[in-house]
Parts: C-alpha cells; sequence; structure tokens
C-alpha cells in the first residue's frame, strides 16, 4: 500500500485485535535509535548533510536482499506530504509529534505497506525504527525490529563505541537505543483508585508511565503506556522480559479490578457501559474528551462481554479517527472546532453501524 | 487556571509524567501544547527532557581540564550541552569524556553497555561484552552466596580471557 493510501486509511494492522492479552494490551512498540558515524547528530546537520542521510538510509532499504529479507519500504521525504498528512502520521502513531518540528526537507519517513515497521530518518537521531503489534508482543517487535536493523547495518556504518553501545543525541538512549513500551486500557484500575500505586511502584523499577490527561484527573480514554527508561546496563532481552513480565501482572490486576467491579456494582458498570455506547451511537455534536471516555466505556464493554457487539479493534480504530488531523483529512478542508465535533459523531455512528454489520476489518 | 507557559490563556491539558517516583504536573492551554508536541497521547514533551538533562549536568559540574571542555570533532562545548542537554555528534562521547561518565551514570546508574552489538564489530567485542556480563552475574552470585555457582562463572570467564589473549 503506497503512503497515501496508508494516510487516507483510518486502519493500522496494530489496531487489529486478536494480540495476546489484547482485552487489556491495546499495542506493543519496539523503538532503537541508530546514528551514522560519520555526519554530526541531526540537530547540527546541514540540509546538505541531512539529505546525504536520507539517501544513504534510502540505498539501505532498497538493496534487493533487504527488500526480500524484511520487506519492501517506501521513502517519502516530510516535505512531500501536506501539513494534515503529516499529523495522520503522528496520530496513528508511526512517527513522534517531535519529528514534524524543524525543516521538512530535512526529514524523511520510511514506512512499510503494512505500517509494522517504521523509519524516521533525522528527528532526534539519524534513524528511529519503530515496530508496532497489536496485543502483547515486544519479544516479536524486537525481532523484527533488529532483522531490520541488521539490513540497515550492511550498508551503514553506525556510530557506536563498545563500552557505551550505540552512541545517541541524547544520553537517556544511549546503550542499546531500546525503548519498549506497551499501551494499555486499564479502566479497571483508574476506577478503583489502585493506579496511582502502581504508577509509583512502576516507576521505582525505572518504567515511565504516561498517559495524557484531559480535564479532571482520567487519562484520555483510560490508555497508559508503559516504557523502559534505563537504556544501558541491560541487555535488549533483560529489558524487554522484565517489562512483559511487569505488564503481565499488571493485566492480572486489571482483569481483577474488572470482575470485581463488575461484580460488586453490576448494575452501575452496565449502565455506564451502555449509556457511553448509546451517546456513541445517537450524539450529533462530541468532543474528543467525551469520545474517548465514551470509546474507554464501549473497550471495557466488550472485554468483559457485557455488550458483543463490534470487534474490540474497531475501537481502537476509532480512538486514531476521531483525532483532529485524521478528522480535517476526511473533510478535506480545515473545520472549526464545533464542525469537528459534528463530523467527530458522525463518524462515530457510521463506524459502529458497519461494524455492527460486521463490515469492519483490514484492507490489506 | 492559567496556562504555565503564555500566562494568558487558561490552561486545558493537564499533563503528568512520572519517572523514577518524581510527579511532575505541567499545565498548558491548547495552544502552547500543540507548539510543545503534545498533541496526542502517551507523548513526552522533549523541551522539559532536555532542560532537565542540562540542568542534571550543570548540577554535577565538577572543574575539569579546559582540554576537555570542548568536542574536538564538531566543537560542542559543556556549555551548550548543559543548555540543550543534546550531544553533537559521536565523538562527543570521547571528546567530552568526564561529563559524559557523570551524566550516563546518573541517568542509567552505569556507563557499560550490555546488548545487541553491530555485526561488523565481529566476535573479538562479543567475547569481550561476554566477558563484561559474566562478570556482572559473578559478583551478583557472590552477593547472594551461591559459590559453586561463583567458581563455574569464574571457570568461564578464565576461559574466556585466555581466548581473548589468544586471539588477539
Amino acid at each position: 500500500m503506497a503512503l497515501r493510501e496508508t494516510l487516507a486509511d483510518p486502519h493500522s494492522y496494530w489496531m487489529e485485535g486478536g494480540g495476546a492479552e489484547e482485552d487489556v494490551v491495546v499495542s506493543s512498540r519496539i523503538r532503537i535509535a541508530r546514528n551514522l558515524a560519520t555526519y554530526p547528530f541531526p540537530h547540527r546537520l546541514s540540509r546538505e548533510q541531512a539529505g546525504e542521510v536520507i539517501h544513504a538510509v534510502r540505498l539501505a532499504v532498497e538493496r534487493p536482499e533487504s527488500v526480500k529479507k524484511v520487506g519492501r519500504f517506501e521513502v517519502s521525504l516530510l516535505a512531500e506530504l501536506t501539513p494534515v498528512e503529516r499529523r495522520i502520521l503522528v496520530e496513528k502513531h508511526l512517527v513522534s509529534p517531535d519529528f514534524l518540528k524543524g525543516d521538512p526537507q530535512e526529514k524523511a519517513v520510511v514506512l512499510r505497506s503494512d505500517e509494522m515497521v517504521g523509519i524516521m530518518v533525522n528527528e532526534e537521531d539519524h534513524l528511529r525504527v519503530q515496530c508496532l503489534k497489536p496485543g502483547l508482543a515486544l519479544e516479536e517487535c524486537w525481532r523484527l525490529a533488529s532483522r531490520v536493523d541488521d539490513e540497515l547495518e550492511a550498508t551503514l556504518e553506525y556510530a557506536f563505541n563498545e563500552e557505551f553501545g550505540y552512541l545517541s543525541a541524547c544520553p537517556t538512549n544511549v546503550g542499546t537505543g531500546m525503548r519498549a513500551s506497551v499501551m494499555m486500557h486499564l479502566p479497571g484500575l483508574v476506577a478503583t483508585r489502585v493506579l496511582e500505586d502502581v504508577v509509583s511502584g512502576l516507576s521505582k523499577l525505572g518504567l515511565a508511565v504516561r498517559g495524557l490527561y484531559g480535564e479532571g484527573t482520567r487519562a484520555a480514554g483510560d490508555l497508559f503506556q508503559i516504557s523502559n527508561q534505563i537504556t544501558l546496563g541491560r541487555s535488549e532481552d533483560e529489558i524487554i522480559s522484565n517489562l512483559t513480565a511487569l505488564a503481565r501482572r499488571l493485566v492480572t490486576q486489571e482483569r481483577e479490578s474488572r470482575q470485581g467491579l463488575y461484580q460488586k456494582q453490576r448494575g452501575a458498570l452496565e449502565d455506564r457501559i451502555f449509556r457511553s455506547y448509546g451517546v456513541l451511537q445517537y450524539a450529533r455534536v462530541i468532543n474528543s474528551e467525551e469520545a474517548m471516555r465514551c470509546l474507554s466505556d464501549l473497550r471495557l464493554g466488550l472485554a468483559l462481554k457485557v455488550i458483543q457487539i463490534i470487534p474490540l479493534g474497531l475501537v481502537s480504530e476509532l480512538m486514531v479517527l476521531i483525532q483532529p488531523a485524521f478528522l480535517t483529512k476526511m473533510a478535506g478542508k480545515e473545520l472549526k472546532p464545533f464542525e469537528r465535533d459534528m463530523l467527530r459523531a458522525r463518524l462515530i455512528r457510521e463506524r459502529l453501524q458497519s461494524g455492527k454489520n460486521g463490515k469492519y476489518g483490514s484492507k490489506k | 487556571m492559567v496556562c504555565e507557559r503564555c500566562n494568558k490563556r487558561p490552561a486545558t491539558v493537564h499533563y503528568t509524567e512520572i519517572t523514577n517516583s518524581k510527579k511532575q504536573e505541567i499545565h498548558l492551554c491548547e495552544e502552547c501544547a500543540r507548539e510543545a508536541g503534545i498533541t496526542g497521547f502517551g507523548v513526552m514533551p522533549q523541551f522539559v527532557l532536555h532542560n532537565l538533562l542540562g540542568g542534571l549536568y550543570e548540577e554535577q559540574k565538577a572543574p575539569v581540564e579546559p582540554a576537555y571542555g570542548r568536542c574536538l570533532n564538531c566543537g560542542l562545548t559543556e556549555q551548550e550541552f548543559a543548555g540543550r542537554g543534546l550531544f553533537g555528534c559521536a565523538d562527543c562521547y570521547t571528546s567530552l569524556r568526564p561529563a559524559v561518565d557523570q551524566i550516563l551514570r546518573r541517568v542509567h546508574g552505569t556507563t557499560q553497555h550490555i546488548g545487541k552489538l553491530p555485526q561488523r564489530c565481529g566476535k573479538l567485542a562479543g567475547k569481550k561484552q561476554e566477558l563484561k556480563r559474566l562478570r556482572r552475574e559473578l559478583e551478583a552470585v557472590v552477593r547472594k552466596e551461591e559459590f559453586e555457582k561463583a567458581a563455574e562463572i569464574r571457570d568461564r570467564i578464565r576461559d574466556l580471557e585466555k581466548g581473548l589473549e589468544g586471539g588477539k
């Protein structure tokens, strides 16, 4: 699938259901930072040098052996994409928001057609290879990212030092250069107020927990991202197995919280889930905060099988679809906030309807 | 609540980041949040991180030889690093050595890489790394007083060391 089609399609492979522990773990991601030995780090590159880095990466991914081993990648200069298309890459979690800053002529995005592997060229480091999969799948993500890394390394000379490992512009990434993260849906731990303790416990173990807070105290959609902070002095396997074990423990705790809630407050919980489902089905105007809250309730309802109308993956997809850039792209023009809220409500209604009719799934 | 960045518009984006038990709350208006790159879930504002890193360095700054104060390759100075929190090139890691050691210890607790090696580093680097790993393992089992295991690891270390000497 060409990049333009990728950007037009709200669906990403990582949103599909079926991954391990999918009732709680939305997606897993491995990102590795690599730099070329002979160029200054990206924030000190001239435009010409930036172009050379992009060219070198292009040659590396287009090698026939590389294509055979890890698949075909499409290289696009950020400057070739419209501002809305660039923001969609962010909303689909394929590039970071920081990637959009600075001169778009100096940056390129390299994407495999299934969107499972991508490379940001000239973000904070020359290369940021990212692998994204649904459910809890850090090991598989690492194997894939590492294979892509090997293919790149066949022609690119990395900045590497035996003592410090892979060198990075930012000292927080040096060593393995690897950041592993899992995105978890934790409405049970939020509702039972266990999350605060969990968060402080995890942070003591060198892990970071992030959620974007809307008004009040709930994270948008009750989604939290847990990732390793330390990249030096531990092997990739060690980091991944620690994070996987902790994620599993959290999955168990989350399930227990959900079941506890369901048993103790069945009526109230069912009411909340069906009310949110009602809002999503019938609202004519909805802002992104309310939509995320309702989608979180719906996801919980589906996971608990209180409601069995649509696949879980559709909820993940809607959480991306209702973000501003996607709506702008669909409308084909800039929208005022109220217009956006109307379009958001319409899209949710339509997608839920087609989900109910069984017309949901990957186009690939 | 007013936005912390512009001090004008009302803060509507409330961001909490918890790292190593330290909680930091950031309150921004929508516009400043967008500028800071906080447009979606799970995004850490880089400007905050880099400011913190610079601070970490200044806090730790010890008197250093002037020759170490500048990267011999790209010319980045320690002051520039303290201001931005980013190195300029791969050589900064060796040119700004005392500062690099300090920072890596503060951030990661160590300066020794354990993990994947580029294939072009060859077998020798792999063996050296295995040696590092075994030495760490040895320390750990000695701490746990598992002496039989320790003896086993010590023998493996000796074999590897011999192999490395022979391979030179």
